[in-house]
């Protein structure tokens, strides 16, 4: 359903931040993709519906080709693939229903969605899908006056209200509580088996992507480095993925790099100050 | 853990703040020149003491005046231009926000095509190039005296002051949400109107009424040069030296104001 070949992406700066991707994902498969930060990840799903456009390669959704299409054309290929990100992304003076009802944007005029005129059966769509994700009654709530979980749940609804093939999911726990990221995953996991959904899910939590999805692909330095089901994703394959040997160490050893990272990310520590 | 705690007095390291200016002599000059120029310009202004006290004698017969301000023997002329600056703001904000919405979309660089952003940028510097004052004198020698003339010059500052500000208000807003809006497969304009009216939606509200209250004032002053509206009624009255009318018509402008002010305190409560 979505074939990916030898894409590259070159930021304008000259970095490459992905290096000849090729990779196939079928229909309805669940697909986490794991690998440290800064290795393409958010790139990598930014470039299939062109927030980011791909500087070269093929992205073909189905039969149609991503790369090469027109406004128009590009307009309606996203209806198809439907993006939740980590930081939310709800707009927050719009109601919970607004928020939910802007993922029908891509099928309807501009007059209509000015004077939020929406088609009953979006509407009818809007509300039982409000419901499945647990946010019930919630409707006319602010997006700003909800939890960060209510608001994932929100921009999990508005991904659904498009009606999507694919779902492009941008570290959707990041910002959660552990409990409330399992019930998340969990969500998404059931809402793709039930639709019939593709999803790749961009996620930090290795615990949590062997647990929820069917197949992970590990990126570094913006090379595709491993591609497998989770059982095949070993403490002996971590290194490759994420670098360092770090990972098999022993609990003593570790306070000690604890204290090496708290040095190493100084720089990080100065930015948040300032 | 660190071997500089434990041995402080190795080496004393002191720090200050880079000087903006490197070099000491380059920056002395500075200083120097900054302070002549300042004894220069204060000799160059001709303190005149006498004519100090003539106008303070001025002054005083004037405030005299203010305290017994006559509402009532020029009230026609009054009421009209207050009815003519009214009509000129009402007009002059409309068409401004109307003609500034677009242009600020415009010159977002975060929103538009670099040469649209270019050109709108340039439209707004050019409507902030000149003060009111200076359009209203050039627009009453292009249309003659009147308030068509003041409507123009407050609609340009108008677009030039709303313009400019929705533009770097769109330019700070939050641009996932705007990315979350595009990539459900949304237009360019329902990306507007979804991802970005929003965001601005209360800073926009606020800077119109705002330009309500400054057009108003503003309606007083070009009037001053021929443009009309209750500007032109208070030059008249102090060409004749009717200080009790000048002074009816300043209280009732500020009263005007003042009530603006409530009034757009009170909106801006409701849509917040
Ligand atoms: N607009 C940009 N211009 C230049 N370089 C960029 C830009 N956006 C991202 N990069 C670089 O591309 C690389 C990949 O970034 P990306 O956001 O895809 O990483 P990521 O794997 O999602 O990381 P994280 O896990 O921290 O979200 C990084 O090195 C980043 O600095
Ligand atoms: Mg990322």
């Amino acid at each position: 359903m979505l074939e990916i070949k030898g894409l590259l992406k070159r930021y304008p700066d000259g970095f490459e931040a992905l290096k000849d991707v090729t990779v196939t994902i079928g229909d309805g498969e669940l697909v986490a993709l794991i690998g440290p930060s800064g290795a393409g990840k958010s790139t990598l799903i930014r470039c299939v519906n062109r927030l980011v456009e791909p500087t070269q390669g093929s992205i073909k959704l189905g039969d149609t080709e991503i790369t090469s299409l027109n406004r128009a054309g590009l307009r309606k290929a996203r209806r198809r693939m439907a993006m939740i990100f980590q930081s939310y992304a709800l707009v927050d003076r719009l109601t919970v229903m607004e928020n939910v009802l802007s993922g029908r944007l891509g099928y309807l005029g501009f007059w209509p969605s000015l004077l939020r005129k929406f088609p009953q059966k979006d509407i009818d769509r809007a509300f039982a899908l409000l419901e499945e994700v647990g946010l019930e009654g919630l409707h006319d709530r602010r997006a700003d006056a909800l939890s960060g979980g209510q608001q994932q749940r929100v921009g999990i609804a508005r991904a659904l209200m498009q009606e999507p093939d694919l779902l492009l999911v941008d570290e959707p726990t990041a910002s959660l509580d552990p409990r409330t990221a399992r019930q998340v995953m969990q969500l998404l996991a059931d809402l793709c088996a039930e639709h019939g959904l593709a999803a790749i899910i961009n996620i930090h939590d290795v615990p949590l992507a062997r647990e929820y999805t069917d197949r992970i692909l590990g990126l570094n330095a913006g090379k595709l480095v491993f591609d497998g089901p989770p059982e095949e994703l070993t403490d002996e394959v971590l290194p490759e993925i994420y670098g360092g040997e770090d990972w098999s160490k022993k609990e003593e050893d570790k306070k000690k790099d604890d204290d090496k990272d708290i040095r190493s990310s100084g720089q990080f520590v100065v930015e948040e100050i300032l | 853990m660190s071997t500089t705690a434990q041995q402080p007095d190795r080496e004393t390291r002191t720090w200050t703040r880079p000087p903006l200016i490197k070099d000491p002599r380059k920056r002395a000059a500075l200083y120097i020149g900054i302070v002549a120029y300042l004894f220069w310009s204060l000799s160059s202004i001709e303190v005149d003491i006498p004519r100090l006290l003539e106008g303070l004698e001025r002054a005083s017969e004037f405030f005299a005046a203010a305290l017994q301000p006559d509402f009532l023997t020029r009230r026609v002329d009054i009421w009209q231009g207050f009815l003519e600056s009214s009509t000129m703001t009402a007009v002059a904000t409309t068409v401004g926000v109307a003609l500034s919405v677009p242009l600020g979309l415009g010159a977002a660089s975060n929103l538009s095509a670099r040469p649209v952003y270019l050109i709108c940028r340039a439209i707004l510097a050019i409507t902030r190039a000149f003060h009111g004052i200076i359009l209203a004198i050039l627009f009453v020698a292009m249309f003659g005296f009147g308030p068509f003339a003041g409507v123009v010059t407050l609609v340009v500052s108008t677009i030039g002051f709303l313009g400019k500000l929705i533009a770097e208000e769109i330019e700070a807003i939050d641009w996932t949400c705007v990315e979350a809006v595009e990539s459900t497969g949304a237009s360019w304009w329902q990306k507007v109107v979804y991802g970005v009216a929003p965001q601005i939606m209360p800073r926009f509200i606020g800077l119109t009424l705002y330009r309500l209250d400054i057009n108003f004032r503003e309606s007083a002053i070009i009037g001053i040069v021929g443009a009309g509206g209750i500007g032109a009624t208070l030059i008249t009255a102090f060409y004749r030296y009717e200080f009790d009318s000048v002074a009816a018509i300043l209280l009732l402008i500020i009263g005007a104001v003042y009530a603006f002010e409530y009034l757009s305190g009170a909106i801006r409560r409701r849509v917040l």
